[in-house]
């Protein structure tokens, strides 16, 4: 294991109570400070194995240890962005944004400061009074993420946040991310599907085989970042290559 | 940052001329029908609209429908008040816990589907013919429903707000007061206004069936001299009466409750 790993996976295996076994012995190690994918087809657990991560899964056998701990349960160091948002209907922006604060007993007014710093990072600060029912797909998926930043967790876990937003915005958000990442020293754990997104956004790839998923290959794109505009790291050699790479090891799996 | 701007979607609701024209269209057809059925006549005792309208004027303007108003909704009022305590404090539980689940959940679904009117000779005879026969036949005939409504809207909590509120670190008390209960609150308040309507079922089988007191002897007492208009006029008092009632408090929980803050269109 590298000495700079901020979240260790070791030999995790995870069997349903139906009886399928969705991981068998995954090793992962992920840098701090890095944005870090697990990539792979429909159904190879990498939800699954995220949301063991995050502690809202219990693994059936191995550990997970962060920042030298082991992991039983969901901590402050950690913070979820959701597939489906998971945003309280009931609840306006500021309130849903504020929430994680809400849940640990901060007093009104210092979690909504903090939360309003937040919003306006994610460009919301104009929708701070709507109910999620008046924002689209891409604008609540903010609201997810403005929520895990304010509760300023290391590491933030994202599961294929933009897997329901539309194309465009999906580049859009990507690319505000890269953007607003890079200012922070977050660690990322993403799950997505789409081969484009990993390569995209990703320090370190880990593709997972179908079920039960196993780490089959890790790639680390040597993408050049700093400097580069969006379009000019889509038509980056190594940006290509790696998604050709991937593509070749994935498509013997479809 | 770019962000373009978006106003937020509002439903304009244009005044509804033609629904309300056709709704006063069906009403004077019914009440000509009625009128005209009356008039026939096709019984002795159904009298025409035009007479129990009168009837029913004088019942008010004699004060003897508000006195039998004051005697029935007292136990209604009653009933309903403690079987929406009650109820709500049941489905609540039976939706929390698993144990009360198992030992509760047949009985009510039991209670639901039975004509629970046919018990009520059984309540005169255990507990006599005064008011608290009267308030029992109304729990027995409220409560299921807002027990089965509570506790299914306390199990179709989105598991995805759950695990939400475990993510980042809600305990099992803040679970149910900040997601579960809220989350709940359209599905409790629907089973509430059922109900309402279930209790005026049951205050009026009480009163026919016990004894004849309020709207129950109106009916009755008129019936047994004669007085087919006052009759019809009391039944359709108190039909009028349970409707408005039920229109006002869904009108209530869509104010209270908009589909689009319940969570059943969360996802999307």
């Amino acid at each position: 294991m590298p000495a700079d790993a901020i979240v260790e996976v070791k030999q995790i295996g995870k069997v349903y109570e139906s009886g399928v076994e969705a991981l068998a012995g995954i090793d992962l190690a992920l840098p701090q400070g890095r944005l870090s994918t697990l990539l792979g087809p429909s159904g190879c657990g990498k939800t699954t194995l995220l949301k063991i991560i995050a502690g809202l899964i219990p693994p059936s056998r191995g550990e997970v240890w962060v920042k030298g701990k082991k992991v039983d349960g969901p901590g402050p160091e950690r913070a979820f962005v959701f597939q489906d948002f998971a945003l309280l209907p009931w609840a306006n922006v500021l309130r849903n944004v504020a929430f994680g604060l809400e849940l640990r007993g901060l007093p009104e007014h210092e979690r909504y400061e903090i939360a309003r710093q937040h919003i306006a990072e994610v460009g919301l600060t104009t929708f701070e009074s709507s109910y999620p029912h008046q924002l689209s797909g891409g604008m609540r998926q903010r609201v997810g993420l403005a929520r895990a930043l304010t509760v300023d967790a290391d590491i933030i876990l994202m599961d294929e946040p933009f897997s329901s937003v539309d194309e465009q915005t999906r580049r859009k958000f990507q690319e505000e991310l890269l953007d607003l990442l890079r200012h922070k020293s977050k660690t990322v754990i993403f799950v997505t599907h789409s081969i484009e997104e990993a390569a995209y956004l990703s320090d370190q790839i880990f593709l997972l085989s179908p079920r039960p998923g196993t780490v089959s290959r890790i790639i680390k794109p040597n993408i050049a970042r700093e400097g580069s505009s969006p379009d000019e790291i889509r038509r980056d050699k190594n940006y290509l290559d790696t998604v050709d790479e991937i593509w070749q090891i994935l498509k013997r799996y479809v | 940052m770019g962000f373009k701007s978006i106003t937020p979607v509002r439903h304009h609701s244009i005044i509804p001329i033609a629904p309300f024209v056709w709704q006063l269209i069906s009403f004077a057809l019914f009440f000509g029908m009625w009128e005209l059925a009356g008039r026939w006549p096709i019984s002795f005792s159904f009298p025409p609209f035009s007479k129990t309208l009168l009837a029913l004027l004088t019942m008010i303007a004699d004060g003897s429908l508000a006195k039998a108003y004051l005697s029935t909704l007292q136990p209604l009022i009653i009933g309903i008040v403690l079987a929406g305590i009650l109820g709500i404090g049941f489905g609540i539980a039976m939706g929390l816990s698993r144990s009360i689940e198992w030992f509760s959940l047949p009985i009510f679904i039991v209670l639901q589907a039975a004509p629970m009117a046919a018990i009520i000779p059984l309540i005169t005879y255990m507990y006599g013919i005064g008011i608290l026969s009267k308030v029992l036949a109304v729990v027995v005939l409220a409560a299921p429903v807002i027990v089965m409504n509570s506790y299914k809207g306390i199990r179709n909590t989105n598991p995805s707000l759950i695990q939400m509120c475990r993510a980042f670190l809600g305990t099992k008390i803040q679970e149910v007061l900040k997601i579960v209960l809220p989350h709940a609150a359209a599905l409790i308040f629907a089973g509430l206004r059922l109900g309402v309507a279930m209790g005026f079922i049951g205050i009026v089988i009480a009163e026919l069936l016990i004894t004849p007191t309020g709207i129950g002897d109106l009916i009755t007492y008129n019936s047994s001299v004669a007085d087919y208009p006052q009759m019809f006029a009391a039944i359709v008092s108190i039909i009028v009466v349970a409707a408005l009632t039920i229109h006002a408090l869904e009108r209530l929980e869509h104010r209270l409750f908009p589909p689009e803050i319940r969570g059943l269109d969360n996802a999307g």
